[in-house]
This record gives C-alpha cells, sequence and structure tokens, in this order.
C-alpha cells in the first residue's frame, strides 16, 4: 500500500472518530480557556500586551497540546488497534505521520477558537493589524508541536505510565519552538506593533522542519512489533 | 558480552587526574582578571564537552540498536546515557559554582550555553522514566534507542536555536583564537585535563557495561537454577 493512502486513511478515521465522538477539542478548548482566565489573576492584569501577551497566549496553547497528545493513540491502544493496523499492508511509519497531521488539524482548529477569545478577553490590543504575523507563528509553533506530539506520543505506546511520560517528555523537546514563538509573538502583541523579526519564526520553522527528519527516520521503529 | 582493559584504563585515569591537578594547581599561571577562581575551567570545560560526546556517542549506539536489533548497543546506549546524565549534574554544579566567583550569579538565563544545557538536561532526565515504564524487553529497547536518536539529534539542534540569542557573557574558551587563542601553560593543562576526564568517562562506562552485562548473566543463570524458565531468558535476549 501506498504510503500517502495510508496516511490519508488514518487521518480520515481520526477525523471522522473526532466528528462523533467530539471529544478532544472541547477538552483542549476548556482547559486552554480556564488557563487564560489562571493568567488574568496570576498577572494580575486586566489587559496584557508584548511579552506578557505572548507567554499567556503559548502557555494555554501547549497545555492543551499535552492534552491532545496525551489521547493521540488513544483509539489504538484501548482495543489493541495497533496490533490491527500492523497486520494490515500499510507502512508502519504511516500511522505516526497521520497522527502527526491530525494533530495539526486540531492545534489549527483550537487556536481559530482560541486566538479570538483570547483577544476578547485578555489582549489589550487589538487583533486586526498583527493577524498574519500572528497566524504564521503560530502555524510554525503547531507544526513543531505536532511533530514533537507524533514522536512522544509513539514513544509511550506500550509504557505503563503514559499521562506521566508525555507532559515531561514534551515540554523539554517543546523549549526551543516555545522560545521562538515568544520571540517572534512578543513585539508583534505589543499595543505599537513593531514589524516581525523574520528570524524568530525562522527558527520555529526550521526546528520542526529538522524535527520532522529525524522523526520520518525513527517513525517506522516507534510502531514496529 | 566481554569487557577489556579495565586495569590499565584505571591506572591511567587516576595517573592522568594527579598529573591534571598537579598542573592546575602548581603549573598553569593565576588568570590576570579571575585569579585562582578561574582554575575550576579546568574541570567545568572538560566535564561539558565529555558530557555531551556521551550523548552523542549514546545516539549513535541506538541507531546501530535500530539497524541492527543487537542488544549490547541498546546497553551501551543506555551506560553512556547514564553517564553523560552524572556528569550534565557536575558539569551544572560546577558551573554554577564558578558563575557565583566570576558573575556573582549562580544562574544566568541570558546565557545561551546555560540554557541550552539545562534543556538537554531536563530532556535526558526523561530516560530512564521512558525506558523502565515498558515492560516487554524489546519494546522498551526499541523505545529508547528511539529516543537517544532524537535527543542526540537534538543535542546540537538545541545549541544552535538557544545560540542566536545575542548576548554572550559565557567565556568562548575554545574558539577566541582572534585573541590569540589559550597561552601555552594554560592549553597544556586544559588539554590533560580534558585527556584525564575522558579517560575517567570511558573507564566508568567500561565498569558499567562490566556491571551490568554481569547482572544480567547472573539473573539468566538464577532462572536456569530455579527451574523458572517462563519468562524469557534475559542471556537469550542479549545474544538474539
Amino acid at each position: 500500500m501506498k504510503t500517502w493512502r495510508a496516511i490519508l486513511l488514518v487521518l480520515r478515521k481520526d477525523l471522522l472518530l473526532e466528528r462523533r465522538t467530539f471529544e478532544l477539542l472541547p477538552s483542549m478548548s476548556l482547559l486552554a480557556l480556564g488557563t487564560i482566565v489562571l493568567m488574568r489573576f496570576a498577572l494580575d492584569q486586566d489587559e496584557v500586551s508584548g511579552d506578557l501577551a505572548a507567554g499567556a497566549l503559548l502557555i494555554p496553547l501547549l497545555l492543551a497540546a499535552l492534552l491532545g497528545i496525551a489521547r493521540l493513540f488513544a483509539a489504538e491502544e484501548d482495543d489493541a488497534g495497533i496490533d490491527q493496523y500492523l497486520l494490515s499492508p500499510a507502512p508502519a511509519g504511516a500511522i505516526v505521520a497521520a497522527k502527526v497531521v491530525g494533530l495539526l488539524l486540531i492545534l489549527v482548529v483550537l487556536e481559530v477558537v482560541l486566538v479570538p477569545v483570547f483577544a476578547l478577553l485578555l489582549l489589550g490590543p487589538s487583533l486586526g493589524p498583527a493577524l498574519p504575523e500572528i497566524v504564521l507563528v503560530l502555524f510554525l509553533l503547531d507544526a513543531a508541536l505536532a511533530v514533537i506530539g507524533g514522536l512522544v506520543a509513539g514513544l509511550a505506546i506500550g509504557s505503563r505510565s503514559r499521562e506521566l511520560l508525555i507532559p515531561i517528555m514534551v515540554v523539554p523537546f517543546a523549549l526551543p519552538a516555545l522560545i521562538g514563538a515568544q520571540a517572534a509573538l512578543a513585539p508583534v502583541l505589543e499595543a505599537d506593533p513593531g514589524a516581525l523579526a523574520t528570524r524568530w519564526p525562522a527558527v520555529v520553522g526550521i526546528y520542526a522542519v529538522i524535527l520532522g527528519l529525524v522523526g520520518s527516520v525513527l517513525a517506522e521503529f516507534l510502531v514496529e512489533d | 558480552m566481554t569487557v577489556r582493559g579495565l586495569r590499565p584504563l584505571s591506572i591511567l585515569s587516576v595517573a592522568l587526574i594527579a598529573i591534571g591537578f598537579g598542573l592546575v594547581f602548581f603549573y598553569a599561571p593565576l588568570d590576570a582578571d579571575q585569579g585562582f577562581r578561574q582554575k575550576i575551567f579546568y574541570l567545568h570545560v572538560p566535564l561539558g564537552i565529555i558530557g555531551l560526546i556521551g550523548f552523542i556517542v549514546g545516539g549513535w549506539h541506538g541507531l546501530r540498536y535500530l539497524r541492527t536489533g543487537d542488544p549490547s548497543h541498546d546497553l551501551k546506549a543506555y551506560v553512556y546515557i547514564h553517564q553523560s546524565q552524572i556528569v550534565a549534574v557536575m558539569v551544572l554544579i560546577t558551573g554554577a559554582i564558578w558563575g557565583r566567583t566570576a558573575w556573582g550569579a549562580w544562574w544566568r538565563w541570558d546565557e545561551p550555553f546555560l540554557v541550552s544545557f539545562l534543556f538537554l538536561f531536563l530532556i535526558y532526565a526523561t530516560y530512564q522514566v521512558l525506558r523502565f515504564s515498558i515492560d516487554d524487553p524489546q519494546r522498551q529497547a526499541r523505545a529508547a534507542s528511539v529516543f537517544a536518536v532524537a535527543a542526540g539529534a537534538f543535542v546540537p539542534v538545541n545549541f544552535t536555536v538557544v545560540r542566536m540569542a545575542n548576548e554572550y557573557l559565557h567565556p568562548r574558551t575554545l574558539d577566541n583564537a582572534a585573541n590569540g587563542g589559550l597561552p601555552g601553560p594554560v592549553l597544556v593543562t586544559f588539554l590533560v585535563c580534558f585527556g584525564a576526564i575522558a579517560v575517567l568517562y570511558v573507564t566508568l562506562v567500561k565498569y558499567e557495561l562490566l556491571s551490568k552485562s554481569t547482572t544480567f548473566r547472573l539473573r539468566a543463570l538464577e532462572r536456569r537454577a530455579g527451574g523458572d524458565d517462563l519468562l524469557p531468558r534475559r542471556s537469550a535476549v542479549l545474544q538474539a
């Protein structure tokens, strides 16, 4: 079976499952929303901008992503679905690739909901002028998080303490991407928005690409049995 | 698995460390700027370099395991990473001491070297958690090897990303050739100390390899003596 076809099939299955059960997106949005409320009181500011705004947006996103990553292979683990997948002629690595794409899509949908809510509740400056920059940076960050998520969730298949393992492994791997996204977003979210320094989105993008290359070599070993 | 050359290596590490310390205290000149406290450089910098190399070698053995399926490579990856974890703790401690005496602060967030080393430390700190939470020995070895390769690739990438920050407070000890490089006696002392730490590292790796493989053999013998062959014999797994 062609790899592309296997990826599309698994992706379709996952998206269908998410549409029918509606399990992941609501929980992720709720956690992110709760964290934004938490940020309001932790920072004790009615409105944030610049550095604080970037942090107050990125931390809820990271926490929501952790929730999604922990459930990434849930359907496969519950009913030994991974063994049945391995019985099929599909290449082993394709399922990991499908999970990465699926996570990327879910993160993008989450942000479509979350960023306006964040702007409404907490962000001081208006969202409008900086929107293209924010979309670009968040998309690159999503790509990095999706690759890290696929890799770490794949590693944790068959582990006794998945829910313990995934957060402590995702956070350090995500740090360089988070640094880049924070540095890129901070000037854009100022009351008087500065220009986006191309170097920081580039850092996030290159980081995602390198991890993606490493991951694509390793993916087949994650699910082989 | 046979481990050779333990006795000469042990003697060599003791000798080199003694010579290195002698040179540090009696031969190397006092630093014009920092004075006596600069001496920790001869411990901190070699430890840092050896620790990072050890992580990358661990990744290399992880890759070999994935290619060949030979469990001795997985064991080597484990031992290299374990030893480098210990070295990394020492690097963080000696670095904090040096930072406190030279800059007046135990920790600086604006220093890419410190921050990227901390990231690495946090990543590798999860290695044992991952490894020992997986029961199936083959699945465990494979997951640990995938982790070793991914984290090994992370070492240079991480340093590049974090180093893109501008401020350099941390001395770039090995690439300040523009200033004429390190003065002769300092360089000699540094190289001897570097060699001493490197030989010590290799010796410790070999000791741990021997200890681990002996434990596995002992367990296999115990199981056979107890007639308990329900579990797969570890020696069989090791040689598979």
